[in-house]
């Protein structure tokens, strides 16, 4: 590790008290931020200082740090995540910027996201498009043994390719048309790769399709931001093998 | 009071399908007579409103987060134990057992155990069963590898996110029943106070994190899986959202908190590197595999990895631990790290930190080989401190993880309180005072799909359903109680941040109850930390509004009670005069430094009673009896 060298960056983030206020950017001054600091570890102490000064902090949705949870949600100089490839906001550190750099940070904009207050969005959506049949109806208990069905190795790969997803919602917030087609194709795919899935195939990909357009996502029209804004780096062919899975529901 | 955890007495390997037997059943049409609530979506809890909801009981779930996708368990990368035996390498469902129980240093109880590694294998072909694509071979067979504490490959993965994978296994299975109607799904609500009425479970307050309303909810039963306690140390390896909150408010109101000093310090996370961070990361103990520890043999050697010469390298898991090595158990090679750092042999800023190598294993497997195995923590580790890990060795330093401690259960996982369940994390009482690797999964998923549909049955075949409704006296006064602990925080308008008190509390939590502590470190703390508390009611600043989306005043509420829960976890660790597990104390060790247990004076579960905030709580004891494994020293050389 080289030394640290401190950093002053002018932040313009929007503020928005609740759903229905308009909403504005504000101009703070983050002072003292190293390049070890992450995001989100600068923007607490951005915090810090504005909770001293007695002005409410800039909330954001974070919890794990880690990578993982898909809790944070930030646009930040028009990119999902900060636009590093395959990296979380919690996950961005601030090497990647340098001392006098002006960031815009953003919530996720997409019509089926309203916004809550300030950075945080309402991502319930995506639950409603699991609820959809984003599962296998088995029960618990009395399945059969794990190895009673074998999958082949790069099956077993390929599902959790499309598995990896963490549901953050960056390639809603990424494509131009809104839409919740990576997400829905990640788990889709996944299911209708592996054995234990693929029965409910059909039904599944109609009723989560369904669900996704009724929650105001919008089509896809192939412009592939959303796997460009993906931090787990879910390929855009599961998208594909979703409206494949959908036409052959049409037929079945 | 001497506690009774009601284990079911004979032949081990008979003790669960026997009770199971024994317990009540609740007829399928009365089902959906009986509400039942689920604080906590993880593992536990995720899988145990799932499996409820199935069985046709109503069930309120509740979560802090936006999902229930967010949990927690989610970050868990390694992997889940099942005593399947594929391997044929000599595992069976007894030597899961006996992993465990010595792993736990034999302050666990036997049957619960027995029970875990019994029920292992059905959480293997549940999760199968619902699309988990666990690493497979190349003839489609489940694969596996090995975990510290084990001399066998028993843990089953899905690259390095088993966590994740569980999670949304059991998150895809709530969601199912959240479609169907038996599970209805509160998010962005956190519980802030258990409702007891002539000292039976009845309910919860929840405040609405984006309105700021206080809402009650009542039930025949309450289920809690709110997991672990260990941001009592500020910086930990858990998520910023984890608190002993739910856990402490139900202390308050009843439940005994049992074994609060078994927290384990797992051995490989990213060491800290500056005052501003916010968490630590963890590198999964899978890493040890084909990673080696070692430090360099001579003090203060500054050269970098690649320049140090073999002979100038200790390798010193494998030279004190030659039958296990880098796969000691996690309390084991967490004190064997910090030794090396004590010496003065550590690396990295500060000289916490020890190498963990894999330029071995590189050279005998390749680094396509790695990188499949690995390949996400080595980009994890490389975005928090630039470094690659291919090429160079990675920098580890232990941190707090997980506890083992938490309120206090009977062997059907509910608490003194009738009617109020903890499961998983929150509960004490699988993993006695170090948990293996790998058996934090199984225990969330034990606790939820195979144990408490069984047990809850049992209890609520004994009670008339709907007995208390929300309009109870008591939920007026929990609510009011609630709000006026807000108001309070909201009220103070002092100089220092939440933040900042709860950094203090964290250090000296780690420096004098962390990997090492003594009587005078333990009593310093109990001196201090009522005063820091007191600071804190007069002192913090809490911005904004109670009847909105506030941050701070969340983290306020979480940072109070760690205020009042760290006092008792301290009390804890003084009462235990042995070492045992993730609880050393350096008064008692042997000449080599390896703990010393004393069996003979506390071969018990120490549970709590709650007497007051500053008032000396009361210990009750709930003698363990070793009957199949039996009290040995610990041994893994």
């Amino acid at each position: 590790m080289s030394d640290h060298k401190t950093m002053t960056l002018t932040l313009i983030v929007w503020r928005q008290k609740n759903a229905s206020d308009p909403g504005k950017f504000e101009t703070y001054t983050a002072k003292n931020i190293t390049e070890h600091h992450s995001f989100l570890e600068m923007l607490d102490c951005v915090n810090e200082d504005l909770i001293l000064e007695g002005r409410e902090p800039i909330v954001f949705d974070h919890d794990c740090r880690e990578g993982i949870c898909g809790m944070c949600s930030q646009v930040i100089n028009g990119a999902p995540h900060g636009g590093q490839v395959r990296t979380t906001v919690c996950q961005l550190h601030m090497r990647k910027f340098k001392d006098g750099d002006t960031i815009y940070i953003e919530p996720w904009r997409a019509r089926a996201f309203p916004i809550i207050k300030d950075l945080i969005v309402d991502r319930s959506a995506l639950d409603t498009i699991i609820q959809a049949g984003g599962y296998t109806s088995c029960h618990t208990g009395g399945v059969a043994d794990g190895n009673a069905i074998l999958i082949p190795k790069p099956v077993a790969d390929e599902a959790m390719d499309a598995a990896e997803c963490i549901g953050c919602g960056a390639c809603v917030a990424g494509c131009p048309n809104g839409a919740a087609m990576l997400f829905t194709g990640a788990k889709v795919s996944q299911l209708s790769i592996l054995p234990q899935g693929k029965t409910e195939a059909a039904a599944r990909v109609t009723a989560m399709t369904k669900a996704m357009a009724e929650c105001g996502f919008g089509n896809c029209t192939n412009h592939y931001e959303c796997q460009a804004a993906c931090p787990k780096g879910i390929n855009v062919k599961f998208i594909a093998r979703m409206n494949r899975e959908f036409l052959k529901a049409q037929f079945a | 009071m001497i506690l009774d955890g009601k284990c079911p007495t004979g032949p081990i390997e008979q003790t669960w399908d026997k009770h199971r037997f024994d317990l009540k059943l609740v007829n399928p049409a009365n089902k959906r007579k009986y509400n039942v609530i689920v604080v906590g979506t993880g593992l536990a809890g995720g899988a145990a409103a799932a499996s409820l909801g199935e069985l046709g009981y109503n069930v309120q779930a509740f979560c802090y987060q936006d999902s229930p996708r967010r949990a927690h368990s989610i970050a868990a990368q390694g992997g889940i134990n099942a005593a399947k035996a594929y391997p044929n390498d000599g595992d069976s469902i007894y030597r899961l057992f006996y992993d465990t129980i010595k792993g736990g240093d034999f302050r666990a109880r036997e049957a619960d155990v027995w029970r875990l590694a019994q029920v292992s294998n059905n959480i293997i072909d549940q999760c199968v069963a619902q699309g988990i694509p666990f690493a497979r071979d190349y003839a489609g067979y489940l694969d596996n590898r090995s975990f510290g504490g084990a001399q066998v490959s028993r843990t089953f993965y899905a690259r390095g996110q088993t966590g994740q994978q569980l999670l949304l296994g059991a998150y895809s299975a709530l969601s199912r029943q959240i479609k169907a109607g038996t599970v209805k799904m509160y998010n962005r609500r956190e519980m802030l106070d258990l409702v007891v009425v002539d000292g039976v479970a009845r309910g919860i307050t929840v405040r609405n994190l984006v309105t700021g309303e206080l809402e009650s909810y009542a039930a025949d039963a309450v289920c809690l899986c709110t997991g672990g306690y260990v941001n009592v140390f500020y910086l930990s390896t858990n998520a910023m959202g984890c608190s002993v909150t739910a856990s402490w408010k139900a202390h308050k109101k009843g439940a005994l908190f049992a074994n609060p000093c078994y927290t384990q310090i797992h051995p490989t996370c990213i060491p800290q590197a500056g005052d501003y961070q916010s968490k630590l990361t963890l590198m999964s103990e899978s890493l040890r595999n084909d990673g080696r520890c070692w430090a360099p043999k001579k003090k203060g050697d500054t050269r970098p990895p690649n320049q140090i010469p073999e002979e100038d390298r200790d390798y010193y898991l494998e030279r004190k631990y030659p039958s296990f090595g880098n796969l000691a158990p996690r309390d084991i090679a967490s004190r064997a790290a910090k030794e090396q750092c004590d010496e003065g042999r550590g690396v990295g800023p500060g000289g916490r930190g020890v190498y963990l190598d894999f330029a071995a294993s590189i050279k005998r497997l390749s680094e396509d080989t790695i990188r499949e195995r690995y390949g996400n923590l080595f980009e994890m580790y490389e975005k928090i401190t630039d470094e690659n890990a291919y090429k160079s060795p990675m920098r580890i330093y232990p941190a707090p993880h997980y506890s083992m401690g938490g309120l206090w259960v009977d062997y059907n996982l509910m608490s003194n309180v009738p009617g109020l369940f903890v499961l998983g994390e929150a509960n004490f009482s699988v993993h006695g005072a170090n948990r293996l690797g790998a058996s934090a999964l199984m225990q969330g998923l034990a606790d939820g799909y195979f144990v408490i549909p069984y047990t809850i049955g049992g209890y609520l075949a004994t009670i008339k359903p709907g007995q208390v409704k929300e309009d109870h006296a008591e939920f007026k006064k929990s609510a009011e109680d609630v709000n006026k602990n807000v108001n309070k925080l909201l009220s103070i308008n002092g100089k220092r941040t939440v933040t900042d008190f709860m950094r203090e509390l964290g250090t000296m939590m780690w420096e004098n109850c962390g990997m090492a502590r003594t009587k005078e470190s333990l009593e310093a703390n109990i001196k201090k930390i009522p005063a820091l508390r007191e600071e804190f009611w007069k002192n913090v600043k809490v911005t904004g509004s109670g009847a909105d989306l506030n941050q701070q005043l969340e983290n306020a509420g979480r940072t109070a009670d760690f205020l009042e829960f760290a006092e008792l976890l301290c009390r804890d660790a003084l009462h235990r005069n042995e070492s045992c597990g993730g609880h050393f104390r350096s008064e008692y060790q042997y000449d080599d430094g390896e703990a010393k247990r004393d069996d003979v004076n506390f071969c018990y579960v120490g549970a709590w009673e709650f007497k007051g905030v500053g008032a000396e709580p009361e210990l009750h004891k709930e003698p363990l009896k070793f009957e199949n494994v039996h009290l040995a020293v610990r041994s893994y050389k």
